[in-house]
């Protein structure tokens, strides 16, 4: 029989969650932001084929940073949780809250019962046409999970970016404003520089388009033009 | 009411599948249309009469809104031809419960799979996937609950527009031209044998179509003909490069309209 060494829990969770840190802080950040006209959320990503930013549904849209791997597995998971919810109920009935609750649970259980937590923080975004509301929920990789107001940043950089937004964020922003000011902000981390056009992946949920499915992702050249 | 649903995570053995009805197979069974079992001792509702045409810049689909039931005009107003996705169209006849179902799933099948796997299905992948979905109908479609559908879209590859038609089989074949299906299907295709031509432009493309479906009508009891009391008019769905998009209904009256104006002046 092999002996287990006592170690406390406290210092279990701390050394797993100073484990997680790590591989998040490695990666560039993600910042989620409300605009006139919906949500945006914007990435640094050096490829243009491997997403951070996804559809789930018609009104939801994912953003994860950290491993690939590990939240491609939970955008997959919520996709199939969505589309099947919508078919056995009503389109209608799929809700960020309910995905961003599954998220927290999966999470919540990784980090406590598996060798190695993942290394991945969430946003998921909602629009509701009807009421101008949009929610975001941003899930920590222990399952922790915090309904954000207006905007949110994540990742490598996540308290400097939530500092400068704080400063900078109005309300109402039309989607060139929203863009070019997010893009200035994720350029001020880790320390000043050059962000071009090809290194950035945007997503929005458009509140006013007369699609079913409002998640559009934003071309190269659409973001150049806001950037000017 | 069922349990709420768990988020699986690595149930896959390699890979995602990117398939909805195979998940809804594995996770929801019971939510998935009957594949087998025993076929209804009582008469259930029938589609009727669509068609799917080529024109200059892609397909149209039509199908007249005709229900029945047995003798019985089960439903006036019935919806036949749908958008599938952003690129392609899909027109059922047979029995419309079943048949309403199997779009609603299919429409599903595409929409999850280029979610999934961030790419759009080719138009072949997607004829495909409905030949499989029909042939799962099979056992289904021996005890006389037969759908048979009509799929058509805009090839990106090819860059031009095509047409498929199934048997119940799930036997799957391209057409070159146009194609009809249900009850008044013959009478349908002898009209637009006639009319149709390589290279219509969208008006006559719809023109023709409206055609088709009126002497279906006229020569298949189960096939409703426009109704301009009730505002009952054909249901079109054109599919070009531009995308998959309802036929406006002033488009179609004036389709109909365009059609009987003839008909009177021959008389």
């Amino acid at each position: 029989m092999s002996f287990m060494p006592y170690v406390a829990p406290e210092q279990l969770m701390k050394d797993r969650s100073d484990y997680a840190h790590k591989g998040i802080a490695r990666g560039r950040s993600v910042i989620g932001l409300e605009y006139a006209e919906g949500l945006l959320f914007l990435a640094e990503n050096a490829s243009a084929t491997l997403h951070k930013i996804s559809e789930v549904y018609d009104k939801i849209a994912f953003a994860g940073v950290g491993k690939y791997s590990e939240f491609e597995e939970l955008r997959i998971a919520g996709i199939r949780l969505a589309d099947l919810r919508g078919y056995q109920y009503g389109r209608e009935d799929v809700k960020a809250r309910d995905l961003a609750n599954a998220y927290s649970q999966a999470l919540s259980t990784i980090f406590t019962q598996q060798m190695k937590p993942y290394e991945i923080e969430l946003l998921v975004g909602e629009v509701d046409g009807e009421d101008d509301g949009t929610s975001i929920y941003h899930i920590l990789f222990d399952g922790s999970v915090s309904d954000e107001d207006q905007y949110v940043a994540m990742g490598g950089h996540a308290e400097e970016l939530t500092d400068a937004l704080r400063d900078r964020y109005q309300a109402g922003w039309d989607l060139a404003t929203a863009v070019r000011t997010a893009v200035q902000l994720l350029a001020t981390v880790p320390e000043t520089r050059e962000v071009p056009a090809e290194q950035l992946e945007a997503g929005v949920l458009d509140r006013t388009s007369t699609q079913r499915r409002t998640f559009r992702r934003l071309p190269k050249d659409e973001v150049s033009s806001y950037l000017g | 009411m069922s349990e709420p649903l768990p988020l699986h995570l690595g149930a896959a053995p390699f890979g995602a599948s990117p398939s909805f009805v195979e998940l809804l197979r594995t996770e929801r069974p019971d939510a998935l249309p009957p594949g087998s079992g025993d076929g209804p001792p009582f008469p259930v509702p029938h589609g009727t009469t669509v068609l799917g045409l080529k024109f200059a810049d892609g397909i149209v689909m039509a199908g007249d809104r005709r229900a029945t039931s047995g003798n019985i005009i089960a439903d006036p107003k019935m919806r036949k031809v749908f958008a599938a996705d952003g690129l392609s169209a899909i027109a059922i006849a047979g029995v419309a419960g079943q048949a309403i179902e199997m779009v609603k799933l299919f429409q599903l099948e595409l929409e999850h799979y280029e979610k999934i796997t961030g790419d759009r299905l080719s138009l072949e992948g997607k004829a495909n996937r409905l030949a499989q979905m029909i042939r799962s109908n099979f056992p289904l479609a021996m005890q006389g609950l037969i759908v048979v559908p009509l799929f058509g879209g805009y090839d990106e590859r090819r860059a031009e527009g095509r047409i498929f038609y199934y048997d119940a089989t799930g036997g799957r074949w391209e057409e070159n031209d146009y194609q009809t299906t249900g009850s008044g299907g013959q009478p349908a295709k002898n009209s637009l044998k006639k009319r149709w031509k390589p290279g219509l432009d969208r008006d006559a493309a719809l023109r023709v179509a409206a055609e088709a479906l009126i002497d279906a009508a006229d020569d298949d009891s189960a096939t409703g003909g426009p109704d301009a009391v009730r505002g009952l008019w054909p249901i079109m769905v054109s599919v070009t490069s531009d995308g998959a998009a309802d036929v406006p209904e002033a488009d179609v009256i004036a389709a109909v309209d365009a059609v009987l104006a003839e008909r009177r002046d021959a008389s």
